[in-house]
């Protein structure tokens, strides 16, 4: 507990699984539900916090985040119960971050208020693109427009607002990318997350794309200069990226995101959350099970969470290395060989900083900006065996 | 034991998938050889690997009991035998052993390449033909057509020839009929010394070595002491049987029957193809004319994907030439690949099944490099050595000259396709040596270096040919030519298991196909890579990778680091299916696509 700071502080992360649609990109854990009793979800979350905290009695709560599936689709009160018990069972820290992942919808920004007054110091609204035409190309259910208004409520609500934004779409220029980014610069926004488009297995795109029908995505080259533009650009707002796919002014940096990237302590309640806890000296990897029905069922007979395995000194050196280097400030190398018991190969980091892709200074490694496209296999180099 | 009279020994041959086995099926159901309810497609195909590829790769012999017209019954042996190229050999052994053919020819497809190198086994064999038209039930079949193709083409008379569908059975009996009356029953005498023909011999797990014997003179029975000709050594009898097609121990085998024995002998090694089985007093020393035993043409490099396997590679693959002596092995090592084994196959099928089998009844991944064919070197001082493996040809300076093999190459193909197969034998160095017509299909017979054909030959012909032309070819000797070593360097180091040899005048070409190739299938790196193809020190081709731009995940997916450590466990198995050459990654699928040329 006494390190906390070092990896980051100790969070909560809450998910809620429920959308409205289902977007055909997306692979979060979300499901669409006709109907959805809240006091049962109240009940269950309720009931993790108490058993989690149970085993974390005396740390401090940096930060609560809220994601989903779309937790903007929860009824304030909800909200507000679970901000509530977790005051009740951990101390907050006095700049705890409360975040609330929220669709830019009409109805959404309407609840804005009643988040605010439960507690919620921060949204993060998943805008995704600034043009219509790809809304709905990426099956969105919301205009440019409503999520202008939907912003301006939220600004008006809390002072710390962030949207994301999905590129690198299908038959998107580069022209037109960086005309879109820059009308979401000139909003005033401290905090941007800009992905780009993953097509992943299992979801409508995977399906379409294995059938050749998902055409004019851009192939890794353009990606790459999509990828370079967007730090151009976003540097120029001075809004650099502190992470990968996340930018930000300095000091407005997701904590809660920090977190996992410090790779510090997280309970992770709701379907499919995931935890990281050290408990007893030891670190746990947490796991819920992902459908809802079964987490509800799971959490009335005591306990939310399906999955309890321990991860290795070696594993944790090993995440330790996947989180870290996504940050721009980079990571601790002595932390690495403190976890691995060894450290990382000299051959290795002196043939990577000789293509230009980490750099060293003391004990901090970070991935250049050359490298940081590149990570995965700057990840793979390091830690083949 | 029957009388000579009432039995028929007989193989069935045709060209690949005319229907040998599904024939061999319909015989043995219509004489109730096999109960109806453990009746299965190509039955006697029982390897898994000939059911998964719908093709005969070991030929089988099987005994069934006809009762004929004439009321009599008549012991038929049959040999279903497989139709591709590569196991030619497994034919024109078992040709030895009967005094007839079934020749299938597929009505709806016609007189094919290997119908007719078929023949001409049958013919050197002394065999008397029964020409079969099978698949009369396809709408595409035209029995007059194909008759008169089988009159012209290999001169037979075909005014006999039985029209069958194998599919539906019709045509059977009259088969089974013809069987009977139009081939000879065998000779041999009863009270001469046992003289036995040994025909094939296979390991079996529970029995030890079985051996397939043509009686040709004499009795053998259980218990006896019998002696291989070639070598003295002497075996006791322990069994003796026959295929039904399971094994059934019978109590003697007397002339003109096949069967099998076993004698406790230990390795397939320790029998010989074409030998002669005497018995040990009183045995015949007139022996056999044996048969050439069969030798490789092709070899490669077969290399753990793990190196740690490398002792489950050497038991596998000794186990798998246990039963196949036309397999061939020794050790190899290589630079970049550490230990393997160098092998010789038939054919490119044949090295095709062997690596599958390895891969999957054994559970081995792994590596194969560049096939190769066996080049002979003449050194100043006179000496000839054989040469392998491309990476171990010799400083220039020693070497006088090469010689390469030919093969005699026949082609039949469909008038309209003439010009493409023309075209694709000369590119691959052929001299034409024949062109005759037989109606609308013409047949192209060239002299071609093997090394030329082995390797993706018989694939660009059935693409030029949209799968019309057949091909059937035989080793003619060795001839000089202007031969050298390829050598591949990628980011300037050389991959020997990359290395082939090439003919002068197409090594610019090869060169080029292959750099173009290793740019498509090495997975782009954090550098650029050269990939260069040279001879000596001389460059003739390069191309360049360019460096990875991008591989990082986008999303973050709340706190799911477990999640992230699973893609690199895979990303870390598919990095072990690669082999790394200095700073370089070259998956294993590489060393053999590489050498597949587009034309
Ligand atoms: N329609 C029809 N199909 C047939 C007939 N005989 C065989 N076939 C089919 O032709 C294909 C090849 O048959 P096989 O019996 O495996 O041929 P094969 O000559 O033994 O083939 P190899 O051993 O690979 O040379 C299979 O799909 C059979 O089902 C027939 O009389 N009519
Ligand atoms: C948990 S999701 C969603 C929050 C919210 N439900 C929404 O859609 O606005 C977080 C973000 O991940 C991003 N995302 C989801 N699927 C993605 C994909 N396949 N490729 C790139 N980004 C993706 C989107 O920008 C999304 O806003
Ligand atoms: S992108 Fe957001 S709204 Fe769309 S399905 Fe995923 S979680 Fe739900
Ligand atoms: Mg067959």
């Amino acid at each position: 507990m006494a390190e906390d700071w070092k990896n980051g502080g100790f969070g909560l992360y809450v998910h809620w699984p429920f959308c409205q649609a289902k977007c055909p990109y997306c692979d979060f854990n979300s499901h669409v539900a006709r109907e959805i009793d809240e006091t049962v979800w109240i009940r269950a979350y309720l009931s993790e916090i108490e058993r989690v905290a149970g085993e974390t009695p005396d740390r401090l709560l940096n930060s609560i985040f809220f994601g989903g599936g779309t937790p903007s689709l929860m009824h304030p009160d909800t909200v507000a119960a679970v901000i509530e018990a977790a005051r009740l069972h951990w101390t907050f820290a006095n700049d705890i971050e409360i975040t609330l992942e929220a669709n830019p919808g009409s109805a959404e920004a309407g609840r804005f208020l009643g988040y605010r007054d439960a507690g919620v110091n921060r949204v993060s609204m998943g805008f995704q693109a600034m043009n219509d035409a790809d809304l709905k190309r990426l099956g969105r259910i919301h205009s440019v427009n409503d999520a202008l208004s939907a912003f301006d409520v939220a600004r008006s609500c809390f002072d710390r607002v962030s949207f994301d934004l999905i590129y690198a779409r299908q038959d998107q220029t580069l022209q037109a990318w960086e005309s879109e980014l820059e009308k979401a610069l000139n909003l005033s926004v401290d905090h941007l997350s800009l992905y780009q488009l993953t097509v992943e297995d299992g979801t409508a795109f995977g399906d379409r794309y294995a059938a050749g029908k998902l055409r004019g995505l851009p192939d890794d080259d353009r990606a790459a200069d999509m990828y370079l533009l967007t730090q151009d650009i976003c540097d120029s707002y001075d809004m650099p990226a502190y992470e990968i796919s996340n930018h930000a002014r300095l000091g407005t940096e997701s904590r809660h995101n920090l977190i996992y990237w410090k790779y510090g302590d997280y309970a992770g309640i709701g379907p499919g959350a995931h935890g990281r806890l050290t408990l007893n000296g030891k670190r746990f990897a947490t796991e819920c099970p992902k459908l809802p029905a079964a987490w509800i069922e799971r959490t009335s007979a005591g306990n939310g969470e399906s999955v309890r395995t321990q991860v290795s000194p070696s594993e944790q050196s090993e995440e330790y290395i996947m989180m870290g280097l996504r940050l721009a400030e980079g990571l601790d190398i002595d932390r690495y060989t403190q976890l691995s018991g060894k450290p990382l190969p000299n051959d290795k980091l002196i043939y990577l900083q000789d293509l230009g892709m980490v750099s060293l200074s003391g004990a901090t490694m970070k991935a250049t900006r050359k490298g940081q496209p590149v990570l995965n296999a700057i990840i793979r180099e390091l830690l083949a065996d | 034991m029957t009388d000579l009279a009432h039995i028929r020994n007989f193989s069935i041959v045709a060209h690949i998938d005319h229907g040998k086995s599904t024939l061999a099926d319909r015989l043995i159901q219509e004489t109730g050889t096999v109960k109806e309810r453990d009746m299965q497609a190509q039955l006697l195909d029982s390897m898994d690997i000939e059911r998964e590829r719908g093709i005969t790769i070991k030929a089988n012999t099987v005994r069934i009991d006809y009762t004929a017209d004439n009321g009599e019954t008549y012991v038929l042996n049959l040999i279903d035998t497989p139709g591709h190229v590569d196991f030619a050999y497994e034919v024109s052994r078992s040709m030895r052993a009967v005094e007839g053919s079934l020749l299938v020819v597929d009505s709806s497809q016609g007189v094919e390449a290997q119908t007719l190198a078929n023949v001409y086994h049958a013919m050197e064999a002394d065999h008397e033909i029964v020409p079969v038209l099978n698949k009369i039930d396809l709408p595409a079949s035209d029995c007059d057509r194909v008759a008169e193709q089988i009159e012209d083409v290999i001169g037979i008379d075909a005014s006999g020839a039985i029209q069958v569908s194998a599919k539906t059975g019709q045509g059977i009996h009259e088969t089974l009929e013809a069987i009977v009356h139009e081939l000879p029953a065998p000779t041999g005498t009863r009270d001469a010394p046992l003289k036995a023909m040994l025909v094939d011999s296979w390991y079996d797990s529970y029995l030890g070595v079985i051996v397939l014997v043509r009686i040709m003179d004499g009795v053998l029975k259980k218990g006896e002491r019998i002696k291989m000709l070639s070598n003295g050594s002497v075996h006791h009898v322990d069994r003796i049987g026959v295929f039904r097609p399971e094994m059934q121990v019978i109590d003697e085998l007397g002339p003109g029957e096949i069967g099998f024995l076993t004698a406790s002998i230990k390795q397939v090694r320790d029998t010989r193809v074409g030998d002669t089985i005497t018995h040990e007093k009183k045995g015949t020393t007139d022996a056999l004319p044996g048969f050439k035993p069969a030798q490789p043409v092709v070899f490669c490099g077969l290399f753990p994907v793990d190196s740690a396997e490398f002792e489950d590679l050497r038991d596998a693959i000794e186990k798998l030439a246990l039963n196949d002596a036309s397999f061939s092995y020794e050790m190899e090592t290589s630079a970049a690949l550490g230990f393997g084994f160098r092998c010789g196959f038939l054919g490119l099928l044949h090295l095709e099944v062997i690596r599958d089998r390895i891969e999957r009844e054994y559970d081995i991944e792994l590596i194969t490099t560049a096939p190769s064919v066996v080049y002979h070197i003449y050194m100043r001082d006179g000496t000839m050595t054989e040469l392998h493996n491309p990476a171990d040809m010799p400083d220039l300076t020693h070497v006088d000259h090469l010689e390469e093999p030919r093969i005699k190459a026949t082609i039949l193909v469909p008038d309209e396709y003439l010009g493409d197969v023309l075209k694709l034998c000369q590119d691959r160095r052929g001299l034409q040596m024949d062109l005759t017509y037989a109606g609308s299909r013409a047949m192209a017979v060239y002299d071609l270096p093997l090394n030329e054909v082995v390797f993706d030959f018989y694939d660009r012909l059935k693409s030029v040919t949209k799968g019309y032309a057949s091909f059937d070819y035989q080793m003619t000797g060795y001839r000089e030519d202007n031969l050298v070593k390829m050598s591949v360097l990628v980011n300037d180091e050389p991959v020997d298991a990359l290395s082939m040899m090439v003919h002068r005048d197409r090594a610019e070409a090869r060169g080029r196909a292959m750099v173009e190739k290793l740019k498509d299938l090495i997975p782009r790196h954090m550098f650029k890579i050269p990939i260069q193809a040279a001879i000596g020190g001389k460059v003739i081709a390069r191309e360049t990778l360019s460096a990875m731009r991008k591989d990082v995940t986008a999303k973050c997916y709340g706190g799911d680091a477990t999640r992230k450590r699973k893609l690199l466990d895979k990303q870390k198995k598919g990095k072990k299916k690669m082999r790394q050459f200095g700073k370089v990654d070259i998956p294993q699928e590489a060393f053999i696509s590489a050498l597949k040329m587009d034309s």
